[in-house]
């Protein structure tokens, strides 16, 4: 199960690299000095394109982003150093920014829990399955396969409450069927509807995960009499947790910049194109319930030109993924790693 | 006993059937609906009568489709081709060459595969302007020629299970690292470079993001996704069209699954990251 997780299988592999003596590439060091000019200069050509994106695409982006966010910069003259201006605004003052980051909370606490819970217990009926397993592995991924835009056209077209097949179908059965995609309180839990349909991506890795517990150990606990939620909880559980904990970092960090689903959702809801209203009054539709912490972001950067106020709105997004990825590698023992 | 477990095959199977349907009803609804004659979608009907192919020949009569799939191809296609170029050779430099910062640079691929991209958006949005490429595929396309974060990380899951005897021999062979490379680790990752490459294409193909920070203020370098997006706007009561092409836009898609299905599922479930 350590191989289901990726990052696991860092420190195995070193421990490998380490235990087995008497080649070159067990030692690190000693390879590296018996390496001729020319292997060096093959490497170093292996690498250079990447080295060259690491420091032009990444750093030099972070670390310019850092300086912009202290100043006021409209892309058409130069930068001007105005301090914690931006922030003093971003915390205090920015009418719509708080509950934009709300939004995006919402996103991050309900949608990747209730998106984990459903796909682990789809996951858990189809490692059931003995006859065509194939077949119902794709059919409950195919969704997630469906452009997110399609998706997302697809569904507020299936829940608009004139014309949608939901509503004339709850319709039929006498219920009047409430504005989903229209209503500021039912937007997000539309967008939540969504974000269950297209589960596939994380359930296959569940799936896979599930598959990988050794039988033996469910074998040994029915010996001992377990029932079917112990071996879940005792068994299944421990080793699996991996898996999870990846799949919850990475949705987490999907969820803080949740962005398409929400727009396209808005402005198709709406009936208009970004085209024909701007932007800044389209995103968040109905009532800004689905204005996320990126959209507005967007707006302030690539609509008002408020780069700098843009790029302090990406360092506070840089720390909180930062922190959620940190708690990632350290469990995963990166760190441990690195000092040693 | 027998009896107790056959009544929970039944339930789970039951279970299971409902689920389908549930995960099924929004693509036939989607699928029906583009069948229907424009008057039709404004009544709620749910079946197509008579199915009709006309809201195909309008979507194609009235927005630019063909020239959108092909941004959309020109797009991930060459994406795909340059990432390959950067990314392979550092994968396998990462997977199977011991040198002295290979953790950091490993730890480096991973936060910068796991950032959002806004983090470093408003700077390379600024270089973009200053060379004025705003407007063209450049900002989309050549960041893949320095390396997709990614896919480096996937090549190398891949390029880690190839044994290290055949490495060994192909240097016995007189092989240099190149060598290696090209005639022992592409030959045996074909699986993960397809993999790859299929992420990466799938990727591009479904971008919004990019094409509205980049392409949306020059209409004729819009792909599909982003088209689609604001297709509405001038159809906004026209469903029939608009489902359309909304399945028109999934179909490529799909269509590319079903070949490489197995390669597919055997990359997702291998990085245990989603593509």
């Amino acid at each position: 199960m350590p191989d289901a997780n990726p990052i696991a299988t860092v420190p195995r592999a070193r421990a490998a690299a380490h235990h087995t003596p008497n080649t070159p590439e067990a030692h690190p060091k000693r390879a590296g000095r018996r390496r001729t000019l020319r292997s060096r200069l093959s490497i170093g050509s292996m690498v250079i394109l990447p080295l060259i994106g690491l420091v032009a695409f990444f750093l030099y982006p972070l670390c310019a982003n850092l300086y912009y966010s202290f100043t006021n910069y409209d892309l058409v003259g130069s930068p001007k150093w105005i301090g914690l201006r931006n922030y003093d605004y971003l915390f205090t003052q920015d009418p719509r920014v708080g509950g934009a980051a709300r939004n995006t909370l919402w996103f991050v606490v309900i949608l990747v829990p209730v998106r984990m819970a459903s796909s682990l217990g789809i996951a858990l009926l189809l490692t059931r399955r003995k006859r065509a397993a194939g077949f119902w592995r794709t059919l409950f991924y195919l969704p997630a396969l469906v452009p997110p835009v399609a998706s997302v056209v697809g569904f507020v077209f299936l829940f608009n409450p004139g014309t949608g097949p939901i509503n004339t179908l709850l319709r039929k059965f006498g219920i009047d069927g409430p504005l989903w995609f229209n209503d500021p309180s039912l937007s997000k839990p539309s967008l939540l509807l969504l974000g269950v349909w297209m589960m596939g991506d994380v359930m296959v890795i569940f799936l896979a995960a599930l598959l990988d517990v050794p039988k033996d150990q469910y074998e040994a606990a029915e010996l001992d009499g377990a029932s079917a939620r112990q071996k879940f909880r005792f068994i299944t559980l421990p080793n699996i947790s991996p898996v999870l904990l990846f799949s919850a970092v990475t949705g987490v960090i999907a969820a803080l910049q949740y962005f398409t689903e929400a727009a396209v959702a808005s402005s198709v809801a709406n009936g208009k194109t970004g085209i024909d209203a701007g932007p800044d009054r389209l995103l968040g539709y109905p009532n800004d319930s689905l204005l996320t912490y990126t959209q507005w972001m967007y707006v302030q950067g690539f609509n008002s030109f408020q780069l700098g106020y843009a790029a302090a709105m990406a360092v506070v997004l840089f720390v909180v993924a930062a922190a959620v990825i940190a708690v990632l590698l350290r469990r995963a023992g990166m760190f441990q790693q690195k000092g040693a | 006993m027998p009896t107790k477990r056959a009544l929970s095959y039944v339930a789970e199977h039951a279970l299971l059937l409902a689920l389908a349907f549930v995960f099924l009803v929004p693509v036939v609804f989607v699928v029906l609906t583009s069948f229907m004659g424009g008057n039709q979608t404004l009544t709620g009907a749910l079946w197509p009568n008579p199915f009709e192919w006309s809201n195909y020949t309008k979507a194609f009569d009235t927005a630019p489709l063909g020239r959108w799939f092909a941004n959309s191809l020109l797009y991930a296609g060459t994406s795909t081709l340059l990432m390959l170029v950067s990314s392979v050779p550092v994968a396998y430099v990462l997977a199977k060459v011991r040198f002295r910062f290979s953790g950091v640079a490993f730890f480096v691929v991973i936060v910068a595969m796991l950032l959002p991209p806004q983090v470093t958006q408003v700077p390379l949005y600024a270089v973009w302007a200053h060379f004025r490429v705003v407007g063209t595929f450049w900002p989309l396309i050549l960041p893949h020629l320095f390396g997709s974060a990614f896919s480096i990380f996937l090549l190398r899951q891949f390029f880690l299970s190839i044994p290290k005897e055949y490495i060994d021999a192909a240097r016995m062979d007189g092989n240099g690292e190149w060598g290696i490379l090209l005639r022992i680790m592409v030959p045996m990752a074909k699986p993960g470079i397809a993999a790859a490459s299929i992420f990466m294409f799938f990727q591009c193909w479904n971008d919004y993001y990019g094409p509205l920070l980049y392409t949306s203020e020059n209409p004729d370098n819009w792909p599909i996704a982003y088209g689609l997006a604001s297709f509405h706007g001038s159809h906004s009561t026209d469903w029939g069209v608009i489902m359309a092409v909304t399945t028109l836009a999934t179909l490529p898609v799909v269509v590319v699954f079903f070949f490489a299905q197995r390669t597919f599922v055997q990359g997702i479930t291998l990085t245990g990251v989603k593509g």
